[in-house]
């Protein structure tokens, strides 16, 4: 027993010292990620402001800021942003729902994995933008075809790893719950969700970037409003900020997006010993 | 009470049927505490196996109570050589594991276990946090709260280190003389059989059966110095010894 606490106690000091060692660096650890762009924005701004580089092709961050700040004010920027979160958040959602039940049902089953995950399989090496024509034809370059054209984005990586996680739950843990007598129900949640959940948050993360994607796509092929529609628009009266402003705007909600994701990862995945956070 | 009879176990392989167990005899009264050892290959993890109802392929009597066993269940725990415990439960929700904490009796037991295991102040850690040894004895504690007949134990503590290993047989025997549970430990370690069992069944291998069963009478606590201890361990030494030594190059790990 006094063994085994001694090892943990050793555990904790050695994440104490790794505390300490950040402290000394001086600066805290979510700064180093601004060193980067805040030095390109400077220099930048001050190639800009010497006149190196044109106005029309490389507008400076200052002036991006503006357009930035009259699209807010003005209202065009809540109208395109809700234009844009609503397609991206229905396609994801109908998308990712999908492959997570058709990816622990072919996760689970033999019969279900050897009928259906070979078309699946197939279908996904077909590259999505090359059935957009397609679903033109069909639809339109309505609402409906774009909300699907990003659902069949997101379905993709969700069943993909879903199945993967499914199908890499323990065997040993297993024959645990088959000698404490686990309910079908409770195998479902408590032994093979919770071990597939690591590869679904994964399969979450990725369809998410690809959900922003297919987004940008759907929006730039015909649209009345959203970002994507935005940047088309001002590409048209080569007003290079306000497509600079929609490049920001991408940049920010799919970062936005990506760090939710991680912290219900960091809220769910404490116990994973892979798990690096 | 369990009672095993005419039981037989063949494996289908590919250079032919290899037979497991042959015709195992064996009576275990309740709340007795029988150890199996062996070389690698007699057959004493399949026959735990066996009576878990892990493996029902298998001819001849097993019975509990007298009723056949079909499958398996929380009446027979299951002691794995690894802890086998759910890396995203905390301990004391590995421990209930599809009962529910909210259950006050559950939460109340599962507190008393914790208390018996002496895990006390790990309750909220999770298994990638403890120690082999506390891995285990949340395993033991898991299987516990089941109120299991019997407790099958397959080389528990064969991955603890020797220092680790002595507290744990200490620990069982306190768990034992407590709970009341019928115990069939397998072991590879002569110490630990003597130490621990009532009984000791001694197996052979090709096929794997019965050699001979020898008891220890000695009052628990043991004191493996004692000069009583040390000529109960040659007597099974030499019992042991008998066994024939497959040939060198199929020798597995294990005696």
């Amino acid at each position: 027993m006094s063994t085994n606490e001694v090892a943990l106690g050793a555990k904790a000091g050695g994440r104490q010292s790794a505390v300490s060692r950040e402290r000394k660096a001086g600066m805290p650890k979510w700064l180093y990620g601004w060193v980067i762009p805040v030095i390109v924005l400077g220099l930048w701004e001050a190639a800009s402001a010497l006149g190196l580089v044109s106005q029309s092709a490389l507008p400076a961050p200052s002036r991006i800021a503006e357009a930035f700040w009259k699209l807010c004010v003005n209202g065009d920027m809540a109208k395109h942003v809700s234009a844009s979160a609503i397609r991206a958040g229905g396609g994801f959602l109908l998308g990712g729902a999908t492959g997570l039940l058709l990816g622990v049902f072919t996760g689970l089953g033999k019969w279900a994995e050897r009928t259906l995950d070979p078309s699946i399989q197939m279908l996904r090496t077909v590259p999505l933008l090359a059935v957009i024509p397609l679903f033109i034809l069909w639809f339109g370059v309505g609402e409906f075809s774009k909300v699907l054209l990003i659902a069949l984005g997101s379905f993709f990586p969700v069943y993909f790893h879903t199945h993967l996680g499914v199908r890499s739950a323990d065997r040993k843990l297993y024959e645990v719950t088959r000698i404490l007598q686990y309910s079908k129900l409770h195998l479902l949640t408590k032994l093979i969700i919770p071990a597939a959940l690591p590869n679904i948050l994964l399969g979450i993360r990725l369809s998410v970037g690809a959900s922003w994607l297919l987004l940008a796509v759907a929006e730039m092929m015909g649209a009345s409003a959203g970002v994507g529609y935005m940047i088309q628009d001002a590409r048209v009266y080569g007003q290079t900020d306000i497509v600079f402003v929609g490049i920001i705007l991408f940049a920010l909600v799919g970062k936005l997006s990506d760090s939710l994701v991680r912290l219900v990862e960091r809220r769910y995945l404490q116990w994973n010993n892979n798990y690096k956070g | 009470m369990l009672t095993i009879e005419r039981l037989n176990k063949t494996f289908a392989a590919p250079a032919g049927a290899v037979v497991a167990l042959s015709n195992i005899q064996l009576q275990v009264e309740r709340g007795q505490f029988i150890t199996f050892i062996g070389p690698s290959g007699c057959g004493k993890s399949t026959l735990l196996k066996i009576v878990a109802g892990l493996d029902t392929a298998y001819e001849g009597t097993v019975e509990l109570n007298g009723k056949s066993i079909t499958g398996p269940g929380v009446d027979k725990g299951f002691i794995f050589q690894e802890p086998r415990l759910f890396p995203w439960l905390t301990v004391e929700k590995n421990i209930a594991a599809n009962l529910s904490l909210g259950n006050a009796q559950v939460r109340r037991q599962v507190e008393e276990l914790i208390e018996l295991v002496r895990l006390k102040g790990f309750e909220k850690a999770y298994p990638k946090e403890l120690s082999g040894g506390m891995a285990q004895r949340v395993a033991i504690a898991r299987a516990l709260l089941r109120k299991p007949e019997i407790l099958l134990l397959d080389e528990p503590f064969g991955a603890l280190d020797a220092f680790t290993r002595t507290h744990m047989q200490e620990a069982l025997l306190d768990i034992w003389q407590n709970s009341k549970t019928t115990m069939l430990f397998v072991t590879h370690d002569l110490d630990e059989a003597v130490f621990l069992g009532e009984k000791v069944v001694i197996m052979n291998p090709r096929p794997g059966h019965i050699r001979n069963i020898i008891n220890v009478d000695l009052p628990y606590p043991r004191k493996r110095t004692g000069v009583s201890f040390q000529e109960l361990r040659s007597k099974v030494l030499g019992e042991f010894e008998k066994v024939e030594q497959p040939p060198l190059l199929d020798q597995g790990a294990g005696i």
